[in-house]
């Protein structure tokens, strides 16, 4: 490719590497600070309002917050959630795509078109919960775990590629005996588990992030996952973590500022410590979709 | 030729045997269904989660014509008609709603919906190929965190206690700003919030669509002496637009639909009269009133105008040539 080396070309790249960068900057930055923030003293905090690297480490904000068992509970609950939540997902919506990918299926139609028009059309919130309450599913984790089972969408994409899968296979698998359970596990899967990986990142990405389904469904304050724990604390500034009494005698506690910092920092290390190996196969993944079957 | 005579015969042959062909045809179909048995059984589980978790709460929406009572249940509870439609709309909170959601849905598209795009032609243009992709990782990132942890961190940078932005504000000699309590600021940190979580993520779909540019197209504009900003706009530009239709037909469909965590996260008794919505509203007098069936009849004149929008929006969609999306 030939270089534009003209003047109006090099001021154009120049602002917009720098617009670029900016915003780069602008989409992180925040983060840096809560980390720094939440890492450093009071008194350092008090001097440098716009920390972005501690000069004075300390972890006594960390300290105080898992001095009682709240927040690391919250972290269990969530992390049961992400894990049992994302295998049901994975399960079902596979159980589901495959013999909707399959041409002989008999009212294949119809049924692609219910799960189709529960994209455009639903009972809404409260339906949703009265039909939720009436199985007796209130305050229980199967509320956060089955109302969500399969996502529509997910499952258009997944039947979508299960159908660019080469259909000899099936064909030649029948002949040698095995029934259409043991072609999707033993031949099926394996070949899709790029797709299948992609589909557990989201779903994975979702349970862990979850809001709406436990104000929705969990009433009981020892149940809550981290994302409710969090807005208590960190938004209604209410129902603290960490109790004094447990601390040395001349422990001082962190300001506000800087124990909400923390309580952020730590109910999101898993996705800080795995986004930058994973980032690139969720840009691949979401791709996904856009191929239309 | 021959093709066709042999069809004509064919048929032919076939029609004084037609009741035996149907009885064929559905021995054939029980044939292939003993034969695609374990399909059935695998359709099992998506089957009931459907029909329970999303057709059951649309039957449920008949809730919207009767008086719920806890404990007659669904079907004791008497038929009141449309009594709650009529409530709703007589309400001084119809207005209200209807008013904020369409503003903060026509913010969002107007200030929103166009920074992916920006955004993505400016990556594009990028040759540093490693500034690019560490750029790209960066603005991902905010899209990987729940709602909560964006509304808190505008709390913790906002709020007039010891919060950056004040700090900042103070330390230039100004006055201090409430934005969290405010109602200026709702709609405008709203939009701004959605930019920062999702504007980046959503350049991905943009980019995509321009590595799919024939490199060539560029060469031959530039030896027809076109400078970067006319390549832009004639050659880049033209690739990704049948994109940008299909994404902003797609936002026209989903226009209510603007997110209950973020907007109620942000809710507060002070900005309540500038953004409660919809779906924060059923909450609200559904989940903590109790008051089930008139939220139910407000969800279900929500969720038509929604469907109403979609078929619309698609048949626009199909009016510009494009496949449509159902």
């Amino acid at each position: 490719m030939v270089q534009d080396r003209s003047w109006g070309s090099r001021l154009f790249s120049l602002v917009n590497y720098t617009v670029v960068g900016l915003l780069a900057l602008i989409a992180i930055i925040p983060f840096v600070h809560l980390i720094a923030a939440s890492l450093t003293t009071a008194q350092e905090l008090r001097e440098q309002t716009f920390l972005l690297f501690p000069t004075v480490l300390s972890l006594d904000s960390y300290r105080y917050i898992l001095s009682t068992d709240t927040i690391v509970r919250s972290m269990g609950v969530t992390i049961f959630i992400t894990v049992a939540g994302t295998s049901i997902n994975i399960a079902m919506t596979t159980l589901m795509a495959y013999p909707l990918a399959r041409r002989t299926l008999i009212a294949r139609e119809q049924l692609l078109l219910m799960v189709l028009f529960t994209m455009m059309f639903n009972g809404g919130m409260i339906p949703t919960f009265l039909v939720v309450k009436e199985l007796g599913l209130l305050n229980s984790y199967w509320a956060l775990l089955l109302p969500g089972a399969i996502s529509a969408f997910n499952l258009i994409v997944m039947k979508n590629f299960f159908q660019q899968l080469p259909d000899g296979l099936e064909e030649s698998a029948k002949i040698d005996g095995a029934n259409d359970l043991i072609i999707l596990i033993r031949l099926v899967i394996p070949l899709s588990m790029p797709a299948i990986a992609t589909f557990s990142l989201f779903y994975a990405v979702s349970h862990w992030n979850s809001f709406l389904a436990p104000i929705l469904y969990i009433n009981d304050s020892d149940k809550w996952p981290v994302q409710i724990l969090m807005r208590q604390i960190i938004i209604l500034s209410q129902g603290g973590v960490g109790d004094s009494e447990e601390m040395a005698p001349d422990f001082v506690v962190p300001p506000e500022q800087t124990l909400k910092a923390a309580v952020i920092v730590f109910s999101n290390l898993p996705i800080l410590i795995v986004y930058p190996f994973l980032q690139k196969y969720f840009a691949k993944g979401i791709l996904l979709g856009s191929v239309k079957g | 030729m021959t093709g066709r005579t042999f069809r004509a015969s064919g048929r032919a042959a076939r029609l004084p045997a037609e009741a035996d062909s149907r009885k064929a045809r559905r021995r054939r179909r029980l044939r292939q269904i003993r034969l695609d048995y374990w399909l059935y059984v695998m359709l099992i589980p998506g089957v009931l989660y459907f029909v329970i978790f999303k057709y059951l709460p649309m039957w449920g929406v008949l809730l919207a014509f009767k008086d719920y009572q806890p404990f007659i249940g669904f079907a004791g509870s008497p038929w009141v008609g449309f009594k709650h439609f009529e409530r709703f709309f007589t309400d001084p909170s119809f207005g209200l709603l209807f008013r904020n959601t369409f503003i903060i849905a026509a913010m969002n598209l107007a200030f929103f919906f166009p920074v992916p795009i920006v955004v993505a032609l400016m990556l594009n243009e990028m040759r540093l190929a490693l500034f690019k992709r560490i750029a790209q990782t960066f603005i991902y990132v905010p899209h990987f965190f729940s709602w909560v942890v964006i509304a808190g961190i505008t709390y913790i940078m906002l709020t007039t206690e010891g919060g950056i932005v004040n700090e900042a504000i103070a330390g230039a000699g100004g006055d201090k700003v409430n934005f969290l309590m405010s109602e200026s600021w709702f709609r405008p940190l709203i939009v701004l919030q959605m930019i920062w979580k999702e504007a980046g993520w959503g350049t991905i779909i943009f980019l995509a669509a321009l590595s799919g540019v024939d490199p060539s197209l560029y060469e031959a504009a530039r030896i027809d002496g076109a400078n970067r900003w006319r390549q832009m706009m004639h050659v880049t530009l033209p690739a990704i637009r049948s994109t940008i239709v299909i994404l902003l037909i797609l936002r026209l469909g989903n226009f209510l639909d603007l997110g209950f965590e973020q907007i109620y996260l942000m809710l507060n008794a002070m900005n309540r009269d500038v953004g409660e919505i919809f779906d924060t509203y059923i909450y609200t007098n559904g989940i903590q009133r109790g008051l089930f069936s008139y939220t139910t009849a407000v969800g279900l004149f929500n969720a038509a105008i929604g469907l109403l929008l979609i078929v619309a929006a698609n048949k626009i969609a199909k009016r510009f040539g494009e496949e449509g999306v159902f």
